[in-house]
């Protein structure tokens, strides 16, 4: 029996190192939890991209909850997560607020009209600066603020609709009940 | 139509362009097509290098030398979130310069290095931290390699103990039959 040892301890190496191997094929490497989840969102306060000249701040969107997407024109993730916002965006059953990150206004508007225009408010952010109070690190990210302002859900990179019937459907669903 | 390199176009470096040209045209058409890949790819590289040498590193108004080496020393700790294998003083993606102003405007503001570090923590998670933090979800992180080398050590020691011991009665043998015979040189250490 003692002489195993050895192998047994060398088969629990190879089998750690296995887990290593299949574990890296399918997580998400440049996932990080948001250390904001369940916190109030950041105040802020961004022109509308179609209006410059009005601002929307936090305290304006309060009351209802709202599910707020950032995109760029120039970010190839959001082309791809584009056509299931304007499929399934109006039955996700909430406010849908673009956040346009770094963007040219004239590039964001040109990318919204040719491919449709799925928000039903669209915020302008061209120097970023509110963005890292958000901790956005690679658009498309999404959070879900509810009505009292505190972000309850936050998925980073595109929305397909599995994301959205296993994770975010439910977590809207959960904030709609408290504020319907 | 002759390609031209530039920074070739002076007096001194004339004939040897001529060289490289009149050699390339010499061949065949397959041939100067290469050259020019040739040339274009340089150029590349050139250019490059030229754009990663402004674009990496501003120039941010620094009060001293010391509040600079201090800029330099924080952000070589934060993690760049876009890249995660660079750290804040070298990335070049835009969300790392970024925060590489934030972080210059935090200083200006005489936050301390803590605090700088707390509030992108704030936002972006422990990640950010090139250096995780001591709390109980990484003290496997800190203090496993420690726990394993404590581990081998030990196994190490039961082992050369019983060697020892075991070695210790068969030199007490052979004390009494064939020591007369034993190589110095295997003295004392057979395991």
């Amino acid at each position: 029996m003692k002489r195993f040892v050895p192998f047994i301890v060398f088969m629990a190496l190879v089998g750690l190192f296995g887990f290593g191997i299949w574990w890296n094929t399918w997580h998400d490497a440049r996932y990080v939890p948001s250390p904001l989840i369940d916190k109030p969102a950041p105040d802020f306060a961004l022109p509308k991209l179609d209006a410059p000249e009005q601002n929307v701040t936090k305290a304006s969107l309060l009351g209802k909850p709202y599910l707020l997407n950032v995109f760029g024109s120039w970010c190839v993730a959001c082309a791809e997560e584009h056509p299931v916002l304007m499929s399934d965006g109006r039955r996700l059953g909430i406010v849908l607020v673009g956040y346009d990150y770094k963007d040219a206004p004239d590039d964001a508007k040109a990318w919204l009209r040719d491919r449709g225009n799925p928000y039903d408010l669209v915020i302008a952010d061209q120097p970023g600066r509110t963005a890292i109070d958000f901790g956005v690190y690679g658009a498309p990210e999404s959070f879900l603020i509810d009505a009292k302002g505190v972000i309850r859900y936050k998925h980073i990179g595109p929305l397909t609709p599995e994301v959205i019937a296993q994770e975010l459907q439910p977590a809207i669903d959960a904030v709609k009940r408290e504020a319907p | 139509m002759k390609p031209r390199l530039p920074g070739l176009a002076s007096r001194r470096s004339a004939p040897c362009a001529r060289w490289f040209f009149g050699a390339a045209e010499a061949k065949s058409l397959r041939a100067q097509g290469a050259l020019l890949h040739f040339v274009l790819l340089a150029l590349l590289i050139f250019a490059g290098h030229a754009f990663a040498a402004t674009g990496a590193i501003e120039p941010l108004p620094f009060k001293d030398h010391a509040q600079e080496v201090r800029f330099q020393n924080l952000t070589k700790q934060l993690r760049c979130m876009v890249c995660q294998n660079e750290d804040l003083a070298d990335s070049n993606a835009d969300l790392a310069r970024d925060l590489r102003l934030e972080v210059f405007q935090l200083m200006q503001q005489g936050k301390t290095d803590a605090q700088i570090k707390q509030y992108l923590v704030d936002r972006y998670s422990d990640f950010v931290l090139y250096d995780p933090p001591l709390q109980p979800g990484t003290w496997l992180l800190w203090f496993g390699p420690l726990a394993i080398l404590l581990a081998g050590g030990l196994v190490v020691a039961v082992t050369v103990r019983r060697r020892r011991i075991a070695a210790g009665a068969n030199d007490g043998n052979m004390a009494n039959t064939e020591r007369a015979g034993t190589d110095p040189a295997d003295a004392g250490d057979d395991w």
